[in-house]
């Protein structure tokens, strides 16, 4: 009766450029030069714009959002390898990649603010709206995959999910049926240390996120996740994989979740500002833009006239979103009941007429035709 | 007595609880040194520690199926589910094994565990984070579910559902949190499980409801009182599920009139289980057909929009003056 090891595959760490901003030349990618610079223009105009809608959030002009800064490397360096066809299943904190995918910067303001239209993905954008609750969209992901497998297509889908979202059951059965089919999906992996409060040594015990991939039969690595290149790397290597008929891959972006998880968290209570300086020193756009000037890619003034050239963008997306708050269409409150089914059925069509009345109503109470009181003693 | 908002009320009670009786733990998201994302658990961590403060991993099915194993070991679980909304991953073990223990092992094995959830709308939250799906609850055989609607009821309650040896939902009204504090007695009391509340005599017209909206309805019958003449008798149901019947019916035999207010969708609501009860009971007694005032049958539209759905004052007293004229 032996009793001997089972060999298991080991588990990579990979970075390739540093905090400081220095490049390992054996990993380095060849990325083209147009490519870098759209990396770029993405993940600074995701950070710009979450900047702005922290602003207007304390203004009373945004509700509350989970901020996104600090997340640009994980998603705009795999983001990056997908064709118009292929498929995007975000989480929330996948801003820049939603931009480079086509969603208008105001869908996203709205949809923060209350507004249902901001989760509808712009005409011939394959991408699922963002998804609030933990890891479900993952499925969904797996389901596209096989789904692109079943029908013989060749396509790859792009999925993100956090820390946190890793404990939930859905995680586990995402990865096992994307496996089981050999569905073309790269499970990307924002770990940033904390679901809310909760650090990562108290959501898990194992070493990585990445090395569950191993119990899937599936590739999986843990890269920098504030270094883009080795981001980019690994999501390119996985996406090779997925198009070639190899099935999924897990990736795992090690990062730090700089803001609150929501503007409604205070982390002062749970963390301490020493390790946020800390990761502060590490994000990721600081680094690529040092890669980026050593590199020749941008001078200075180019640098501030992008900035300038977002800023402008972005100072337009406030106003069209707020613009489009007014509107009749946006501010009409019975297309609750519009996009529920194809066909609108009766008892639904009833309780629309109801609130269309009720409304039409206080308009004319408030216009001073109250309707007749009930008389006491009338019954 | 002390003045205190229902939040600090549902506070008390968990501080209460746990020091009268060492099996009762908390468990949840973020409920140890962050104390819950609306501080409900606020200094329960640094008085209690981690063994009976848990901060689990993020999974709202492990939290309730752990939280079966651990009742069943003789401990009593109070779970934190972070929003309602949210709680449909745990559902499963709710309705397959918390709610079916006791009866397939015949009363052997028995699980006593509360599950608080935050639920409703009227916040400005984001999305998921406004539901109002306690008719679920109310629909699975072997769960009691009580909803709360100011900070005495609530610290009363949640007492009872701890001692309860059952399984409890436990759903509390967020938008009422921190809205309004009352008086709430130094001494712990109770308020037994399945027994609502006359909150309001009247003869005319029974309006019912619970939570958040018995504000608007308390709202509307003042309107009524005032521009109408018209005293209402109002009902605040407190237990969703057992359904205290008979306080209903004594009151419809009375008022012969009706208007059943909540904010969960209307169709299979707990207004639709309520106008069964009467109809089956009192139909004889009705001077008019009872008026549900409820959330549409439409998810909660986001936040811009809530308030459209949300029954408020304006739509019951609508709804009252309807009942009366007919």
């Amino acid at each position: 009766m032996p009793r001997n090891k089972i060999e298991l595959p080991s588990i990579e760490y990979m970075s390739i450029l540093d905090e400081n901003g220095v490049v390992d030349k054996s990993l380095e990618p060849k990325i083209p030069v147009d490519k870098l610079k759209t990396m770029y223009r993405y993940m600074l105009l995701a950070r710009r714009t979450d900047e702005r809608m922290l602003l207007m959030q304390r203004q009373g002009r945004q509700g509350t959002f989970p901020q996104s800064s600090g997340h640009e490397a994980i998603s705009m360096g795999s983001i990056i390898h997908l064709k118009k066809s292929d498929w995007h299943v975000p989480a929330y904190r996948e801003l820049a990649g939603l931009l480079y995918r086509g969603w208008p910067i105001e869908t996203t303001m709205l949809y923060w603010n209350g507004f249902e239209e901001g989760a509808s993905p712009p005409e011939g954008v394959n991408d699922l709206p963002v998804c609030v609750p933990l890891a479900t969209q993952l499925l969904h992901a797996a389901g596209l995959g096989m789904a692109m497998n079943f029908r013989d297509d060749n396509g790859v889908v792009m999925t993100y999910f956090g820390d946190g979202a890793s404990s939930e059951g859905d995680t586990h059965e995402a990865m096992n049926f994307a496996s089981v089919y050999q569905a073309p999906v790269v499970f990307m992996c924002l770990n940033n240390q904390y679901a809310i409060s909760v650090p990562i040594h108290k959501q898990m015990r194992c070493e990585t996120i990445a090395q569950r991939a191993i119990s899937y039969g599936m590739p999986g690595i843990r890269v920098d996740g504030n270094d883009v290149l080795a981001i980019y790397q690994a999501s390119l290597e996985a996406v090779e994989r997925a198009r070639a008929g190899e099935g999924p891959t897990l990736v795992e972006g090690l990062t730090y979740r700089y803001t609150p998880h929501t503007t409604s968290d205070d982390p002062k209570r749970y963390r301490s500002d020493e390790e946020c300086k800390l990761w502060t020193s590490r994000e990721p756009l600081a680094r690529f833009k040092t890669y980026l000037t050593k590199k020749g890619v941008y001078s200075e003034k180019e640098f501030a006239e992008l900035e300038e050239e977002l800023d402008t963008i972005i100072k337009a997306s406030v106003k069209k979103a707020e613009t489009m708050a007014q509107s009749e269409e946006l501010a009409n409150p019975l297309a609750m009941f519009d996009y529920l089914y194809n066909d609108i059925p009766p008892y639904l069509q009833e309780q629309r007429d109801e609130l269309k009345n009720h409304l039409e109503q206080m308009k004319k109470n408030k216009a001073g035709t109250s309707p007749q009181k009930h008389q006491a003693g009338a019954v | 007595m002390a003045l205190m908002n229902m939040a600090k009320a549902i506070n008390l009670a968990l501080f209460e609880a746990m020091d009268r009786d060492d099996k009762v733990v908390v468990m949840g998201e973020d409920v140890g040194p962050d104390e819950g994302v609306f501080r409900i658990t606020e200094g329960l961590y640094n008085k209690f520690g981690e063994k009976r403060v848990i901060d689990t991993p993020l999974a709202e099915s492990g939290i309730i199926g752990t939280a079966i194993g651990m009742a069943i070991y003789g401990m009593k679980p109070v779970c934190e589910i972070q929003f309602s909304g949210f709680d449909y991953y745990n559902y499963h073990q709710l309705e397959c094994h918390a709610a079916r223990f006791r009866n397939r092992t015949r009363g052997r094995l028995t699980v006593p565990l509360v599950m608080r959830a935050p639920y409703g709308g009227g916040i400005r939250a984001l999305e998921h984070h406004s539901e109002s799906r306690e008719a679920i609850y109310a629909h699975t055989p072997g769960l009691k579910v009580v909803i709360p609607s100011g900070p005495r009821n609530a610290r009363a309650l949640l007492h009872s559902a701890i001692q309860d040896p059952d399984p409890i939902i436990y759903y509390e009204p967020k938008a009422i949190y921190r809205l309004f504090k009352e008086e709430v007695p130094d001494t712990m009391e109770t308020l037994p499980i399945g027994q609502s509340n006359v909150v309001q005599q009247g003869k005319d017209i029974t309006l019912i409801s619970y939570g958040a909206s018995l504000r608007a309805t308390m709202e509307a019958a003042e309107m009524l009182e005032e521009e109408d003449g018209v005293r209402p008798e109002v009902i605040d149901i407190l237990t969703i599920s057992p359904l205290d019947s008979a306080c209903i019916i004594e009151s419809i035999k009375k008022t012969g009139r009706a208007v059943v207010v909540h904010e969960g969708p209307r169709t299979c609501g707990l207004g639709a289980e309520v106008v069964a009860r009467i109809v089956e009971a009192a139909i004889l007694y009705l001077e008019a057909p009872i008026r549900r005032v409820t959330g549409f049958d439409t998810p909660i539209p986001y936040f811009s929009k809530e308030r459209f759905y949300l029954p408020d004052a304006e739509r019951v007293l609508a709804a009252c003056r309807e009942t009366l004229e007919f």
